[in-house]
């Protein structure tokens, strides 16, 4: 059964049926949206209880030759790594439906309400593509054609500085995407193999100069995705200015991108120049941690705030993509997943306190906790989540990239401890402001969650705990798709140049 | 006595073996555009329309289907004594150019668009009176077509005098065409009187270079030129020279930096059907001519006018990136981003080497025009739809807000802007995919690493229009969107769904300039 292909079939499907609904009729737009998104969900829960984890690790593959003049394949196929985001991506687009129920009904702003979900499922495909994806070209294509979808969710439905958020968004990606392409076409010339097929690429450019400079194409546009230190300035504005739902889409998954094709492409098509370039990323990563920690404590916006400590949280991530070691790879692509519910989680709450205060600073809220407690207590749990408490899914995985990246780098692990402690400052200091104290006066008639809203928060909340005490069945799907790409990785530096049966022969035999 | 004495015996001068078939494309575009004289000349002027459209757009299409046909046949020939390449690139360019044509025709044919009496001064009591007599100039139908033949004999010539004539056959009805618009007429004539004027500059440099290698090689044949360079010493100077001036003018036709100037102007000022064609139809033909000059007549002088190309690649794609950002016109716009896209299809122009790689340059090249070809067309159609009292509403910032007010119309036009920019899954990304492919495998990694830097900058003004439209409050006394006529919303049409197909089915047209491609050109 072509799962992946069904899976991308479906929402886009959705999508036009969406797009086809009558304009007056708002609320069947969104009711069909939020089945479709469950539907798609339903089917990737049956698709990864058949998915072995100790199998082949490319499971439900699916080869077709799309243009032949350039090598190019229509090829779908998941690792342990890809289906836990393509999981997270279908967990969050019902939540993210749900909780947009109202963000683009403002009559005054004349939005059409159901081209707001037909992009939202658009994006979903396009999600599923990019992570499924295995041929370079169709992750590229997929690359960079979510960003028309997001840009129109940014630039149509964002707040006040919205088309200057998008549009930096999108230049910013486009950029990097560009410099990617050029990288592609270069791979695509110089392996000579006349296919874009990730896995046969793999260990086909053994110049040391050429992997450098493919590297350095490749890396800067994931980079700018991630985004890492210093490619990051877009990221504050454009998820500031999306609307809540968007920016989790945004932060939580879209942005996994750069480090997933940080992990999938830069380190198994080119292990010696990401070797070489390791410090450097290193650095970058730890300067991302604490510069990302210290930027979000003196935020007076909330959602610049959540952005900022994703900054952070990226770096970690990128630090455990680079530190090669099984621990800090497991630790970082658990973190992708857990950084997608906790960040998810931020961002919806935001959106609520926005919604019913108006304001999306925080000195313009204090005391929620009284009028609102169910809100204040799932976003305090969320928050923290951002700071890693132990018996939270995010601590597992941060845990796990810092006793990774201590085994190899010992001293960039050090100062990336300080990250944790400083998010302690941002986000109990947030809290504290917002959520303790006399309660504002513009604050004290604010309903607290509604039933949609516990619908969805309850989720993310449940995900976050059950993970933190349980996350053996990602880990299990994890740890051997990183394994195997160490091992890619490594493969040159393990394998002797003499067979150990040849050496054994002497001048004398 | 004396005379017969010299010249001996009269020989019988042989006569010249025309293979009529293999022209027959081009020989119907012509004789289609004497019978539409002979139509001006002859029929009442009521019925001169309902005679003359049927006549242009059957003939483009039977030109087509001939085309096709020898496509089919497999014809790859010098016919006409060599003096006119019938090959795989010249059917291919052929068939694109009689595509796009009949399109833009389908566009010309909108009332409105041209004005009533060219020979009436701007504003002058003639002028009213010929606009209330409802006159029309129905010439428009037959110089169009000449153009067309122009266009069509441009590419394929393969001897540097036939070359100047269809230059020049190709030039001078649409010169006329530039200063009929209906409105802005002033604007419109200067735009005719630049374009005229600069273009003869352009063919002066050409028919110049054309005299200066016929002495260095002592024929105009571009097959006896690429000879003469091996075997003709000690003229290096006049080979220089020559090349340069024909380089020139070849360059001024497809609108490279430095020679871009007219094209803003004349894109503007141009009645914008007209516009239309010459961005699809003109710039292909140009550009068949120029890969014809410099890689079958100048082929073995690579090395001397690479760099030469290059730098012109590079300025072209800067020149074209930057100063469209400042434009406040969409047509100028427009003009601009055709200058840039020139300029990516110079790399791959650059990206010569071996037969194998010569030929997947050419591919790409040829795909990306019919890609770029088909949405600038659609581009134009939809800038014809909205107006303002003065009619088409030029200045961008009339366009705000068009997304909230036309929704479907803003979002083709947001299409057609993104197929400019190369996002994937439009026409416009595999087309510069193509010839980014070829120019790295060509070795040009780095004029292909400043196509993408500019194709960034690019990105941002097609943005920023996407941006007025849907992001953009509507000015509150904004542009009419005029109901589209049948031939201009099927134009639309049938341009979207060509960016569609071609960005994510390219295969067939791939495949088709593939083997057009394949034998390269015919000497």
């Amino acid at each position: 059964m072509p799962w992946l292909s069904i899976l991308m079939g479906v929402p886009v499907v959705g999508a036009l049926a969406v797009a086809a609904v009558p304009k007056g009729n708002a609320k069947l737009a969104k009711q069909l949206t939020l089945a479709v998104s469950l539907v798609v969900l339903a089917l990737t829960l049956v698709m990864a209880s058949q998915f072995d984890p100790s199998g082949p690790r490319d499971q439900f593959s699916e080869v077709h030759s799309w243009i032949p003049s350039f090598g190019v394949h229509y090829a779908v196929a998941v690792d342990g790594i890809a289906l836990v985001l393509i999981a997270l991506a279908v967990v969050l687009v019902p939540i993210v439906v749900l909780a947009s129920w109202h963000d683009a009904d403002q009559p005054e702003a004349k939005r059409s309400v159901k081209t707001y979900f037909a992009l939202i499922l658009v994006l979903e495909a396009m999600m599923i593509g990019v992570f499924a994806a295995t041929d370079i070209f169709l992750f590229y294509v997929f690359f960079e054609a979510m960003l028309i979808p997001m840009y129109f969710m940014i630039g149509s439905y964002g707040g006040a500085q919205r088309s200057y958020a998008a549009v930096k968004f999108l230049l910013y990606s486009l950029f990097g995407g560009l410099l990617m392409l050029v990288a592609v076409i270069a791979l695509y010339t110089v392996a000579g193999k006349g296919t874009f097929l990730q896995p046969e690429l793999i260990g086909v450019i053994k110049d040391p100069a050429t992997q450098k400079w493919l590297f350095l194409g490749f890396f800067i546009a994931f980079a700018v995705k991630a985004p890492l230190w210093p490619f990051h300035t877009w990221l504050p504005d454009a998820a500031a200015q999306a609307p809540a739902g968007a920016a989790v889409l945004l932060v939580g998954v879209l942005d996994k991108v750069g480090t997933y094709g940080m992990l999938r492409f830069c380190l198994e098509l080119f292990p010696d120049a990401a070797k070489f370039f390791t410090p450097l990323v290193i650095t970058l990563s730890v300067i991302g941690i604490v510069y990302g920690a210290i930027v979000a404590i003196g935020q007076t916006d909330m959602k610049r705030l959540i952005a900022y400590t994703s900054i952070s949280h990226f770096g970690f991530i990128t630090m455990g993509v680079f530190a090669m070691t099984a621990n800090a790879g497991s630790g970082a692509t658990l973190y992708m997943v857990n950084h997608g519910f906790s960040t998810g989680a931020l961002f919806l709450l935001a959106g609520f306190l926005i919604n019913r205060r108006g304001s999306q600073y925080i000195e313009d809220y204090g005391g929620v906790r009284k009028v609102a407690p169910i809100l204040a207590g799932t976003f305090l749990i969320a928050g923290l989540s951002s700071l890693s408490l132990p018996g939270l899914s995010t601590f597992v995985s941060e845990f796990l990239v810092l006793i990774g990246t201590f085994q190899r780098y010992a001293v960039p692990g050090v100062i990336a401890l300080s990250g944790m402690v400083l998010a302690a400052v941002y986000i109990l200091w947030m809290y504290q402001r917002m959520m303790t104290g006399p309660t504002a006066e513009k604050v004290k008639a604010m309903p607290d969650l509604n039933l949609r809203e516990k619908f969805v928060v309850a989720p993310l909340i449940a995900l976050l705990i059950g993970f933190g005490f349980f996350p053996a069945p990602l880990l299990n799907v994890i740890n051997p798709a990183v394994e195997q790409t160490l091992t890619s990785v490594q493969a040159p530096q393990f394998t002797p140049a003499v067979p150990a049966t040849a050496e054994k022969k002497g001048p004398g035999q | 006595m004396l005379a017969t004495a010299v010249l001996g015996a009269p020989t019988p001068i042989p006569s010249p073996t025309i293979e009529y078939g293999q022209l027959a494309p081009m020989l119907l575009v012509f004789g289609a555009a004497i019978v539409g004289v002979l139509v001006e000349a002859f029929t009442p002027k009521y019925l001169r329309k309902s005679i003359q459209m049927p006549i242009t757009v059957l003939s483009l299409i039977g030109a087509f289907a001939l085309t096709v046909w020898e496509g089919f046949q497999g014809v790859r020939n010098a016919a006409a004594m060599g003096a006119v390449a019938v090959d795989g690139p010249s059917l291919f360019i052929w068939g694109a150019i009689l595509l796009l044509a009949v399109v833009s025709v389908l566009l010309i044919n909108d009332d409105d668009q041209f004005v009533a009496q060219a020979a009436a001064v701007p504003g002058s009591a003639e002028e009213d009176q010929a606009i209330s007599q409802g006159g029309a100039h129905t010439e428009i139908y037959p110089l169009v077509l000449f153009a067309v033949g122009g266009m069509m004999l441009f590419p394929a010539s393969n001897d540097l005098l036939i070359m100047f004539v269809a230059l020049e056959v190709m030039s001078l009805p649409l010169y006329l065409l530039c200063g009929l618009a209906r409105r802005r007429r002033l604007l419109s004539q200067e735009a005719a009187m630049k374009y005229f004027l600069l273009g003869a500059f352009s063919s002066a440099f050409f028919l110049y270079g054309t005299a200066l290698l016929y002495g260095f090689a002592g024929t105009v044949d571009l097959g006896g030129i690429e000879k003469a360079l091996g075997t003709v010493g000690g003229q290096d100077s006049l080979l220089y020279m020559g090349a340069g001036m024909l380089g020139v003018g070849l360059l001024f036709k497809i609108g490279a930096a430095p020679f871009q100037a007219w094209k803003p102007d004349v894109y503007q000022g141009a009645p914008t059907p007209i516009t239309a064609l010459m961005a699809s139809g003109t710039l292909i033909a140009a550009f068949g001519a120029l890969l014809r000059v410099f890689w079958v007549a100048l082929g073995n002088l690579d090395a001397q006018w690479t760099p030469v190309l290059w730098a012109v690649a590079i300025l072209t794609m800067v020149v074209g990136a930057i100063l469209a950002i400042t434009q406040t016109d969409i047509k100028r716009m427009l003009a601009y981003s055709s200058i840039a896209h020139t300029g990516f299809l110079l790399t791959a122009v650059v990206a010569t080497g071996k037969e194998a790689q010569n030929a997947g340059a050419l591919a790409g090249i040829l795909f990306y025009l019919v890609a770029y070809g088909f949405a600038t067309v659609g581009a134009f159609a939809v800038v014809t739809m909205i107006r303002d009292a003065g009619g088409e509403a030029g200045h961008l910032s009339r366009w705000a807000g068009l997304g909230k007010r036309s929704p479907v119309l803003a979002g083709i036009f947001a299409l057609f802007l993104l197929a400019f920019a190369g996002i994937p899954l439009t026409s416009g990304f595999f087309g510069k995919y193509a010839v980014f492919a070829a120019a790295v495998a060509g070795g040009a990694v780095q004029l292909v690493i400043v196509g993408v830097v500019t194709s960034a900058m690019a990105a941002f003004f097609y943005v920023r229009v996407i941006v007025l439209m849907f992001f953009s409050d509507p000015a509150p006394e904004g542009p009419t969107i005029a109901v589209p006529s049948m031939g201009t919303a099927a134009v639309v049409t049938v341009s979207a769904a060509a960016t569609v197909v071609l960005g994510v089915f390219p295969q067939p047209v791939l495949d088709l300039a593939h083997t057009a491609a394949q034998s390269l050109f015919v000497r």
